[in-house]
């Protein structure tokens, strides 16, 4: 996994609330048995008509923001459908930073696994970013990870907590598995205690 | 000290490594496996020279690709879909896992398959990478979804990597009036704590109208507990959990039943337990309930109308205005007189065979409404068998509805079961998102009986005015 340090981009603003994984990746591209390609088919039925053809309003067709790394957005995002295309997808177009009020859990958790870094804010903070955002693509945003900081294109700091263990994953582009199989002891000893304790599993 | 949750109890029996920070090792009890979220999991193992640590606790069913169609064994036409079916089944015939093919009569949706099969079982860890996992807490397991890297890591390890949850507890008192179902509570809920509202919490429903509900209206009320944002929902097991576990293929038997027995008693919830947050409701207050939008929270009892955006603040109002555009509705409408093209039954919310029984009593003797096309699909081959061997498929055929092999079908419609642009549909699953069931499909989530009134009317109707 490539490693997240800090990054320095276009933030897209996405005020809509719930934005689902179903709108992140539409299901018809679950189809794929591989991890990438994704990123032409991000927020599809929301970018392009049934043609195929742009939709020219849709926030990331426009020209200030297509090359957005950073994606500021309403509350809950991510929520519904469990699916990992959707960092899949947002990575493989260049997200590598989400930030908005809330996450939804399971969506959280993928991201990591995929090099993206989601921030949790208070929603005055969130507003102010995405008013940041909203001024195109000159106003790039910087996304401290080491030192758990934003910068907005105005200069103003605005720090973020961040699980220590997760950050250091990030930062160090860690394998989960690599690691956890380190505690196969810890492991093994449990299923030899649950093996005596539940048999019936 | 206080008393502990019975999430609590089943995590403390679960940490199998706990780091300083608190980020634990979760050991999982049993992990169910689909074709749609498994396949870069397993080439990911491939890759990396791995195994899969523990066979005979993994489970895998194909279900959101397959055909319902009663023609599939001539096979899947869809290339894509066929090469993830086939995916499965290769990597579970060469990993040594249990496995239910297309063709197996015990095959089905895997949230339906799990308990059935007696995989699911009280205290258990379960996960699968699917949101709606959730479905087996019903039992007082510790269920929920997993993305496609964590499958990969359960498979290698057996072990998540997880921080614990805080605890909520949602008692539904009193009793539900007649006409009202588990879909109505779960739904009503939601409504009330809004998509978000459980995030970072692992929800425990009680109360007498959980208490009073079967394990298949537990499954449904725990089903959606992922729609309202919570990692789980749980409800302690009880004699009604036990005598449906009791006798299921993989179940205890003998001396192991009455050691599993003991334990499972000991999974409640102590009086002097810690929560987090409390939501109560009184089972009373609970109308049968559609939504109207696109997010699983925009519910109402079915007596209301299509509300404005402006009933609504912040950043919702813009999400309301848009929801209304795509559901092709205007403020004010009573809702019981939007008509519907469609009806779907089915999904891992109402695909069992008491959600079916429902929507016979409804159908008996009735039919489908003119225009309406109404899809019944069971949760699962031995569901359908057993509406069979109950008479319920023939008084689906009767009223001219169609009566589909198992299967994901419609509520995702990654198979040929779609939705066309603007058609309407009222359906048992749920999720009502843009395009859930078809590009640019309107999706209304009701319960099996309210579904079946919306197939004889024609519009969304008070099952309560046809009982
Ligand atoms: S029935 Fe629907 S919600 Fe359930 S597993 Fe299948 S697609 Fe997911």
């Amino acid at each position: 996994m490539e490693k997240f340090e800090k990054l320095t981009g276009v933030a897209a603003p996405m005020p809509l609330v719930n934005i689902d994984t179903d709108m992140i990746i539409p299901k018809v591209f679950l189809k794929t048995i591989k991890r990438s390609g994704l990123g032409v088919n991000l927020f599809d039925e929301m970018r392009y008509d049934r043609e195929g053809n742009e939709i020219p309003d849709f926030v990331l067709n426009k020209p200030q923001y297509r090359d957005a790394e950073i994606i500021v957005a309403g509350d809950n995002f991510g929520c519904g459908s469990s699916r990992e295309h959707a960092p899949w997808a947002l990575r493989d177009f260049g997200i590598k930073a989400v930030i908005s009020t809330s996450f939804a859990d399971i969506f959280y958790n993928n991201c990591f696994k995929n090099g993206i870094l989601p921030i949790v804010l208070p929603r005055d903070e969130v507003d102010l970013l995405m008013a940041d955002a909203e001024k195109g693509q000159n106003a790039r945003m910087t996304v401290d990870l080491e030192n758990q900081e934003i910068t907005t294109s105005d200069g103003e700091t605005i720090a973020f907590e961040i699980d220590p263990f997760r950050k250091h994953c990030l930062m160090n582009g860690l394998d989960d598995i690599g690691l956890t199989l380190e505690k196969k002891a810890s492991i093994d000893a449990f299923e030899a205690r649950a093996a005596e304790a539940r048999p019936w599993v | 000290m206080s008393g502990k949750t019975l999430y609590d109890k089943i995590w403390d029996a679960h940490v199998a490594h706990e780091a300083e920070d608190g980020t634990c090792l979760l050991y999982i009890d049993r992990h169910l496996v689909h074709e749609v979220t498994s396949p870069q999991a397993f080439e990911g193992l491939r890759m990396a020279g791995r195994k899969v640590h523990a066979p005979d606790k993994t489970i895998a069913v194909p279900d959101h690709n397959v055909p319902t169609t009663l023609d599939r064994a001539k096979g899947i036409e869809n290339e894509e879909s066929r090469i993830q079916v086939e995916a499965l089944d290769r990597n579970a015939r060469e990993t040594g896992i249990h496995y239910y093919p297309v063709d197996d009569i015990r095959q089905g949706i895997v949230h339906i398959v799990g308990p059935e099969q007696g995989w699911t079982l009280p205290g258990m860890t379960v996960v699968c990478g699917d949101s709606h996992t959730a479905t087996h807490g019903a039992f007082g397991a510790l269920a929920h979804g997993i993305g496609t890297s964590e499958v990969e890591h359960v498979l290698a390890t057996q072990t998540l990597i997880q921080k614990k949850s805080k605890n909520m507890k949602v008692e539904i008192t009193g009793k539900l009036k007649p006409g009202v179902t588990a879909k109505d509570i779960t739904m009503a809920v939601i409504g009330k704590t809004g998509t978000a509202g459980g995030t970072g919490y692992v929800i425990e429903y009680c109360g007498e109208a959980i208490r009073d509900l079967s394990m298949e209206g537990r499954m449904t009320v725990c089903n959606m507990a992922i729609e309202g944002g919570a990692r789980a929902g749980l409800i302690a097991p009880d004699e009604t959990t036990f005598e449906y576990v009791k006798g299921r293929p993989h179940a205890p038997k003998g001396a192991q039943w009455e050691a599993a027995l003991a334990w499972w008693k000991t999974l409640v919830s102590d009086d002097d337990a810690h929560w987090d947050k409390v939501i109560t409701l009184d089972a009373d207050e609970i109308e049968p309930v559609v939504t109207w939008g696109t997010s699983p929270e925009d519910v109402l009892p079915i007596t209301a109308k299509v509300p404005a955006p402006e009933d609504f603040t912040g950043g919702k109002v813009e999400a309301v205005k848009r929801a209304l555009d795509y559901m092709g509705l205007t403020p004010g409408t009573p809702l019981n007189e939007i008509k519907v093209d469609a009806v779907f039954v089915g999904s891992c919310t109402n695909g069992r065979i008491e959600d079916l029984r429902e929507v016979a009593k409804i159908l008996d003797g009735k039919k489908v409404a003119d225009g309406v096309r109404m899809m019944i699909v069971p949760g699962s081959g031995l569901v359908r068998e057993q509406a069979e061997a109950e008479g319920l498929a023939d008084i689906f055929k009767a009223a001219g509805a169609e009566w589909r092999l198992a299967g994901c079908s419609m509520c995702l419609a990654m198979n040929p079961d779609q939705l066309a642009p603007e058609e309407r549909c009222a359906s048992t699953s749920n999720r009502n998102f843009e395009g859930r069931q078809g590009y640019k499909g309107r999706t209304h989530l009701v319960s099996p009986g309210m579904a079946a009134a919306a197939a004889v009317t024609g519009h969304l109707t008070d099952v309560r005015e046809m009982m």
